[in-house]
């Protein structure tokens, strides 16, 4: 293996490339949930929304807030070279997440008065919650990642990229949630 | 030492297999789901489509790009510069996975050759059928089919060159050692091959016949073909957004020393606005046949009149990128222009700021025209107006680029070799392209040439010289530099002067068929078009760029094994890939930082330095230079 003078990046260096990639991806990535914001609008206008369960729709909105709130303290813990701290918060986060998971796939999905082919409010209701849940999903999975390397030691106070990555992405995921639940359960009347 | 490379080292072949396994194993698992539930077993939409996705993640797998992440995720650590399987040597390190963004590039290049080639086939196939009126041999599914694949492959090809210019040329022209994230990098290379399989397997699920654009209601009811189009454009969309991601951060981190944003060859300037477009607005077809593919398999209905749906919506999202998408092919042909007419011309390129920045204008102004296409769509009739003007007003920084190269070959000392002849082409072409494009931008005439042959011209002359010519004029000029050897001038001026005239007739016959009253996209016309004789020319056309292609690929084919040896600057270029390094480059580019000292084109101008290398020391020892163990933790990408 050659090592060119060249090539070689200091780890801030690298941290930075790395930081920039990442906010690209979530730019790239916040076309998709704009598009899917611009469809809603555009096929039930602001008068009409799917006709949804209210009590699930906060539950579900408050866990995915709070959980931010615990992704941010697991990522200052680590800064702060808190390994246990930053364990504790990591597993509730992911915790929180698995539950927002089970709240909409498992139980808005089910008790929804729709199916899939029944119309364009169900159809925009389950695709915008659908391609959120995939993100979700993919936080999890990269939260318990981050778990299981974290547990192993793998990360210093100095040296923790992926759990920086995981929050921001987290914080992310929660972002497009804040648009995503007004638009699906407050703005407009449920349609019957 | 030379080892026996057994076939199973190939990563190409690895994928094949990963893909073939991947889609028997989606077939399965859909069954086995629908056996488990109760339901009919044999679902083709869905088995099909569950079977592409995972045809495509089994490639992936099995190629090979996917390790140093999964390593990752379980918590090893990788070397710092990933390297390929060092066992392959010559043609076989092109068919697996290289982190080499030279290598990459080259991979990107022949693809696209390959894919071009094939969608040009496409092409020649449905042209015959058009020769005389009524139909011959193909019925008209077909030619739906053919005529769709021709469309839609080429685009694919057309993405591909582009990534072949952008990943080879970008951190050699800034003086980086490779791209900012090199395993995404093979990763956005290689999820091609699977994309493109999936986009000609449609030729064996019952063809689309859709068009390209695959507009609902119609995609939504064609036949099962539909699915692995969509799911074809899908995974080349992948490769346009991690691409791009790439190209804009190696542009922001990795520049030289010295290398300011205006002191950037003009090529990195176009290569980033480009990647701005993909970056984001590829989302968007993402989306739309995401839609179109949710409604085929669960009974959606956002583009279902009867249920609540509007078509109207799906064209808003698809041209949201795909008009944005000529500008990624176009662009980057245009940034090879102007960082061609200089060498050739001996002259500094005039305007080099205005040039720079209208490439972002034309990028930017590009996400506000989408509607263009849908003038008699049925959308809202007062967004005609807006979106015409808003049309119209990308002509001012195209012709901001216009007047540089004119202003450029001004009094310059000219010569023509090939590869100026064909940026001179490009040019000519991407006028007459330009030009036909205000009447399709203006309401009022493009009620009339809507959906016409006329539309075809148009864009067949952008494409040309936007993309295709410049394309050819860099893969001429920075061939020496790849392969160390010389291709052979007089085929390659053959090449050009049977290829020039050739797409005259055909694009300029299009506009006249179109005139005409010939619609695009349909298997037969009306005999009393009289227009048979003008189809047979543009047929021809085709014929002879086809032709002229083949002479090309075996100039390039035989110079890259006998050609002349040639090390130097052959092209008296500034910059910094011919002035400081040996062709072929060797693996990482510069062996020492390099600086920026001057302006990029102050050809004719005696004394005037561009890039020096930064240091004149020695190359310090190896290990000296390494970063210390622990740093290797830090993923790269």
């Amino acid at each position: 293996m050659t090592t060119h003078t060249g090539i070689t990046h200091s780890y801030r260096e690298k941290l930075a490339i790395n930081r920039l990639g990442l906010w690209l991806f979530i730019l790239s990535d916040s076309f998709v949930f704009g598009g899917l914001l611009v469809s809603r609008f555009y096929l039930l206008g602001t008068q009409s929304r799917p006709h949804l369960d209210q009590v699930v729709g906060f539950v579900v909105t408050a866990m995915l807030l709070t959980s931010s709130f615990f992704m941010n303290r697991a990522e200052i813990a680590m800064a702060h070279g808190d390994r246990k701290a930053f364990l504790r918060n990591t597993a509730i986060t992911l915790f929180l997440g698995v539950a927002f998971l089970v709240g909409v796939v498992g139980v808005e999905w089910q008790i929804a008065p729709f199916g899939t082919a029944d119309g364009a409010a169900a159809s925009i209701f389950y695709t915008l919650t659908g391609f959120h849940a995939f993100h979700v999903l993919t936080g999890v999975i990269f939260l318990a990642v981050v778990l299981r390397n974290g547990a192993r030691g793998l990360y210093s106070p100095e040296r923790h990229w992926a759990v920086e990555a995981a929050a921001v992405y987290w914080h992310f995921v929660d972002v497009v949630w804040i648009f995503f639940y007004p638009a699906l359960y407050l703005i407009g009347t449920p349609l019957p | 030492m030379k080892e026996r490379v057994s076939l199973l080292q190939i990563g190409l072949v690895r994928g094949l297999f990963g893909m073939i396994v991947g889609v028997l194993i989606g077939l399965g698992l859909v069954s086995g789901i629908r056996a488990l539930l109760g339901l009919p077993i044999w679902n083709p939409e869905a088995a099909w489509v569950v079977g592409g996705v995972f045809g495509t993640i089994g490639f992936m797998l099995m190629v090979g790009v996917l390790r140093d992440w999964i390593r990752w995720a379980l918590g090893e650590e990788t070397p710092d510069f990933p390297e390929a399987d060092p066992r392959l040597q010559g043609w076989a390190k092109y068919l697996s996975v290289s982190y080499d963004h030279k290598i990459i590039g080259i991979q990107y290049g022949v693809t696209a050759l390959i894919v071009i080639s094939l969608a040009g086939l496409f092409a020649l196939i449905f042209r015959t059928e058009l020769i005389a009126p009524g139909i011959q041999f193909l019925q008209p599914q077909d030619y739906n089919t053919i005529m769709t694949l021709h469309g839609i492959v080429m685009i694919g090809g057309m993405l591909l060159g582009v990534g072949a210019m952008s990943n080879y040329l970008v951190p050699l022209l800034i003086g980086a050692n490779d791209m900012a994230f090199p395993r995404l990098n093979a990763f956005a290379y290689w999820i091609n091959v699977p994309a493109v399989i999936l986009l000609v397997g449609t030729l064996f699920m019952g063809g689309l016949e859709t068009g390209w654009t695959g507009y609902p209601p119609l995609s939504s009811r064609a036949p099962l073909g539909t699915q692995w189009f969509l799911l074809g454009v899908y995974f080349i969309g992948f490769s346009s957004i991690f691409g791009a991601l790439n190209i804009i951060a190696t542009v922001m981190k990795l520049r030289a020393k010295g290398m300011t944003y205006f002191r950037m060859p003009i090529f990195v300037w176009t290569a980033a606005a480009t990647a701005l477009i993909a970056l984001t607005a590829t989302q968007l077809i993402g989306l739309s046949f995401q839609m179109v593919m949710f409604e085929r398999l669960f009974g959606m209905a956002f583009f279902e009149p009867a249920k609540g749906g509007n078509p109207i919506l799906f064209q808003h999202l698809f041209w949201f990128y795909s008009h944005p998408a000529v500008y990624v092919f176009v662009l980057t042909g245009l940034g090879v222009i102007s960082e061609l007419l200089p060498v050739f011309a001996r002259k500094p390129l005039f305007g080099y700021r205005w040039v720079a920045l209208s490439s972002f204008g034309i990028a930017l102004v590009g996400f506000l025209v989408w509607a263009h296409h849908m003038f008699t769509s049925g959308m809202e009739p007062y967004l005609r107006v807006p979106f015409m003007y808003s049309t119209l007003l990308v002509a001012v920084p195209t012709g901001v680029k216009f007047f540089s190269w004119v202003a450029t070959i001004w009094e310059g000392k000219l010569s023509f070799e090939t590869p100026m002849l064909f940026v001179l082409g490009a040019i000519s072409i991407f006028l007459l392209g330009g030009l036909s494009g205000p009447p399709n931008g203006v309401v009022a005439t493009d009620l009339h040439l809507q959906d016409t042959y006329w539309i075809v011209g148009h864009f067949h002359a952008t494409m040309f010289g936007g993309f295709l010519f410049p394309f050819l004029a860099a893969i001429y000029y920075w061939f020496p530099k790849i392969t160390g050897r010389m291709y052979n001038e007089t085929l390659g001026k053959i090449h050009f002067y049977l290829m020039l005239p050739a797409f005259y007739v055909q694009s300029l016959g299009q506009m006249q068929v179109g005139l005409l009253g010939m619609r695009r996209r349909i298997a037969d016309y009306d005999p009393a078009l009289q227009i048979d004789f003008s189809h047979l020319l543009i047929t021809l056309g085709g014929y002879v760029i086809g032709l002229s292609l083949i002479i090309a690929f075996i100039n390039l084919a035989y110079s890259a094994a006998r050609g002349k040896v040639v090390t130097t600057n052959v092209w008296r270029s500034r910059s910094p890939e011919w002035t400081l390094l040996p062709s072929p480059i060797p693996a990482h580019n510069y062996p020492e930082p390099i600086e920026a000292v001057g302006e990029p084109y102050d050809y004719g101008l005696p004394g005037a330095v561009y890039v020096r290398t930064a240091s004149t020391a020695p190359l310090r020892d190896e290990g000296e230079a390494a970063l210390p163990p622990d740093a290797a933790v830090a993923p790269a990408d």
